[in-house]
C-alpha cells in the first residue's frame, strides 16, 4: 500500500512555519502523491507560500481561534472534513504541545489510533520508533482504518524545498464543539530568550543531577551563552523543579540534534540518551567513570563538574 | 471538590525494559510502581481538595493482574480511594483503548476535575488524557505548570514553545500537569498504614459497559539500532577543560 493523500499539521511560530512542519512536509512528499497542510491562528496568508515551497498543494485554514486552544477546534474541523468524505490516508503532526492535543482529539473523534514518537515513516504505512534509549528500533503499523495518525519526533527528517508553487488556500470553519471548547487563553506570556531555541541550537549544554543543587545550573547557562547555544536539562532536575519542563531533553521532552552536545553531571539514563544521541558530537563531564553517557560520548571527561566547568568558563571567557 | 487522578503503574524505569519476543509488547513482570510523573497530579489533587475544604481524591488506573502496588503508594500519599480496571483482554492496549477504559472508570466517579501527567514514563504517548477528555465531552488544558481553582473555573499556566499561556476553563475539565508543578510529598508511615485499608474497586472491562476494543496497531519488527561508539576518555587532573577547548576548536564551534 502506498499513501495517496497525506495531511500535515502546519504549526506557525513567530509568523513562520516551524522547522518541524517543514521536516514533515518533506517526508510527506516522499510517502504520498498528494500533500496538504492544515493551519490555524490567522496566519495562513503569511505562511502559504512557504508551505507550498515545501510541497503542500493545498492549505486548509481554520483561521483565528478566538482564544481557544488549538486541539478542539482544529480536530473538529478536520473530523468534519473527513466525515464529509474528504479523507486522507494519513495525518502527520510533530510531537508538540498543540500537535498532541489535535492528534489526541482527532483520534477519539474518528475512533482511530495514534502512533506516537515516530522517528521513521515509509509509504507503506510502517513507522519506526526508537525505544530503550535508542538502542532498539521498533517498526509498527496500523491495523485500523485510515486516516492513520502519526505524531513524529522533531528532527527525525531533514527539511528540503520541493520548488512547488503557491498552494490553494481554503478556509474551513470549525464546527461548534460545545463544552469541549471552553478552555480560553486569557493572556500569552513570551519568556525572554537570549540565545537560540533548544531544538534549533548548534550547541546544547545540558545539566543533570550531578550539579548537586539548583543554583549550579547557572554554570550550564553561562557555558551555553558563551558558546551561543541553548541550555537543556535531564529529567531528574526538571522533576526536582530546578528548571521548567521546556528545558527537558529526552524521551519525555525534546529531541535535539546539535553539532555539539555537552552533558554536565548527567549519568545518561536511557530516557535522556534517546533525546540527544543524534548529536553530531557529544562531550560528557561526569565524575562516575561507569556512567552510561561515556559509552556514547566522543569526548568523555571523568571529573567533577564543579571543578571542570569553572575552569572551562574561565578559559572561554578569556578568549571572548 | 472531587478530583480524579489518572495514574499508571509501571515497571521500575531504572531497570532496563524488554519486549516479549512472541507478542512484541512490553514485558511487565514483577512488581509495578507508581509512575513518578503521576505523583505531581496526585499531590496537586490533594492540595486542591484540601484548599476546597471538602471532597475526595479518587485514583483511576488500568493494570494487569490486579496490580495495586502503585495505587497503594498514591493512597499512602493521601488519596481517598481507587478504581482499578484489570482485564486480560487489555493486554497490549493502545492509547485510545486505554482512554476508553479510563473514561469509563472516571464516569463512575463524580469528578469536578480530572488530572493526569502529560505522559507516562513507559509508553510516553502523551495522547491518552486528551482522548479521555474527548470521550467524556470535556474541555482540556495540557502541560500545566501552575494550577488553581477559582470557584467553578480552573486557571492554568500552560507551557508553550515561547513561554506560557494563562488559560481559564470551566469545570469539569481534564488538566495534564508537568513535572515540578508541585512538590510531591513522601508517604508517611501513618499514610502507608492507612492506605492498606482504603477501598480499591477492581473492575473488568465488562463492568464498565464497554466492549474490549480492538487493538488498532501492531509491532511488525524489532531490531537493534546502529550503535554509537565511545570516543576518547580523559580523567581530569586539573586540565581536562583544555581538552574540551581543543575539541570545540577542532569542531570550529569556537
Amino acid at each position: 500500500m502506498a499513501y495517496d493523500k497525506v495531511w500535515v499539521l502546519a504549526e506557525v511560530a513567530e509568523g513562520k512555519p516551524t522547522g518541524s512542519t517543514l521536516e514533515l512536509l518533506t517526508k510527506a512528499r516522499e510517502i504520498a502523491s498528494t500533500v496538504e497542510a492544515w493551519t490555524w491562528g490567522g496566519e495562513a496568508a503569511a505562511v502559504a507560500s512557504t508551505l507550498g515551497a515545501y510541497g503542500a498543494t493545498k492549505v486548509y485554514d481554520v483561521g483565528d481561534l478566538g482564544g481557544a486552544l488549538a486541539g478542539v477546534p482544529v480536530a473538529a474541523a478536520m473530523a468534519a472534513e473527513v466525515q464529509g468524505g474528504n479523507k486522507p490516508d494519513a495525518v502527520i503532526s510533530a510531537t508538540s504541545y498543540d500537535g498532541r492535543d489535535i492528534a489526541g482529539r482527532l483520534s477519539a473523534k474518528l475512533d482511530v489510533g495514534v502512533l506516537t514518537n515516530v522517528v521513521g515513516l515509509s509509504g507503506d504505512g510502517t513507522s519506526e520508533h526508537a525505544v530503550f534509549g535508542g538502542t532498539t528500533v521498533v517498526k509498527a503499523a496500523f491495523t485500523n482504518d485510515t486516516p492513520h495518525i502519526f505524531l513524529v519526533r522533531p528532527k527525525s527528517f531533514a527539511a528540503e524545498e520541493s520548488g512547488g508553487g503557491a498552494p490553494e488556500v481554503t478556509s474551513v470553519t470549525a464546527p461548534d464543539a460545545g463544552a469541549t471548547n471552553a478552555a480560553k487563553v486569557i493572556q500569552r506570556h513570551i519568556e525572554e530568550r537570549t540565545g537560540p531555541k533548544l531544538d534549533e541550537a548548534a550547541v546544547v549544554v545540558s545539566g543533570g543531577r550531578g550539579l548537586g543543587e539548583a543554583e549550579k545550573f547557572d554554570m550550564v547557562e553561562q557555558l551555553a551563552k558563551l558558546l551561543k547555544g541553548a541550555p537543556g536539562a535531564s529529567r531528574a532536575i526538571v522533576d526536582a523543579g530546578w528548571v521548567p519542563y521546556s528545558y527537558q531533553v529526552g524521551q519525555t521532552g525534546k529531541t535535539v540534534k546539535p553539532t555539539v552536545y555537552i552533558a554536565c553531571g548527567i549519568s545518561g539514563a536511557t530516557q535522556h540518551m534517546v533525546g540527544m544521541k543524534g548529536a553530531k558530537n557529544i562531550i560528557a563531564i561526569n565524575k562516575d567513570q561507569e556512567a552510561p553517557i561515556f559509552s556514547i560520548a566522543d569526548l568523555g571527561i571523568v571529573g567533577d563538574v564543579h571543578k571542570v566547568l569553572p575552569k572551562l568558563l574561565e578559559a572561554l571567557q578569556g578568549r571572548a | 471538590m472531587n478530583v480524579v487522578v489518572c495514574v499508571k503503574q509501571i515497571p521500575d524505569p531504572a531497570s532496563p525494559g524488554r519486549l516479549d519476543p512472541a507478542t512484541n509488547t512490553l514485558v511487565r513482570e514483577g512488581k509495578l510502581i507508581l509512575d513518578d510523573s503521576d505523583a505531581y497530579g496526585v499531590e496537586m489533587a490533594l492540595q486542591l481538595v484540601d484548599k476546597a475544604g471538602s471532597g475526595e481524591v479518587t485514583l483511576v488506573s488500568m493494570a494487569p493482574n490486579n496490580e495495586v502496588s502503585g495505587l497503594r503508594t498514591a493512597l499512602a500519599m493521601g488519596a481517598h480511594k481507587a478504581i482499578l480496571v484489570s482485564d486480560d483482554s487489555l493486554k497490549g492496549a493502545d492509547a485510545l483503548t486505554t482512554a476508553k477504559v479510563l473514561a469509563g472508570a472516571i464516569g463512575r466517579a463524580s469528578a469536578d476535575l480530572v488530572l493526569a501527567a502529560t505522559e507516562s514514563t513507559d509508553g510516553y504517548t502523551g495522547t491518552t488524557p486528551v482522548q479521555i477528555a474527548e470521550l467524556l465531552g470535556l474541555p482540556s488544558v495540557t502541560f500545566a505548570k501552575h494550577v488553581e481553582i477559582d470557584g467553578s473555573t480552573v486557571k492554568v499556566n500552560r507551557q508553550t514553545e515561547e513561554g506560557f499561556d494563562e488559560v481559564e476553563c470551566p469545570l469539569p475539565a481534564v488538566v495534564t500537569v508537568t513535572a515540578g508543578v508541585v512538590e510531591p510529598r513522601y508517604p508517611s508511615f501513618k499514610g502507608i498504614m492507612a492506605a492498606k485499608g482504603k477501598p480499591v474497586d477492581t473492575l473488568k472491562v465488562g463492568d464498565l459497559g464497554i466492549e474490549a476494543p480492538a487493538v488498532g496497531q501492531q509491532v511488525t519488527d524489532v531490531a537493534a539500532a546502529e550503535e554509537r561508539q565511545a570516543g576518547e576518555i580523559v580523567v581530569d587532573e586539573g586540565d581536562a577543560h583544555e581538552r574540551i577547548v581543543q575539541f570545540l576548536e577542532s569542531l570550529k564551534v569556537i
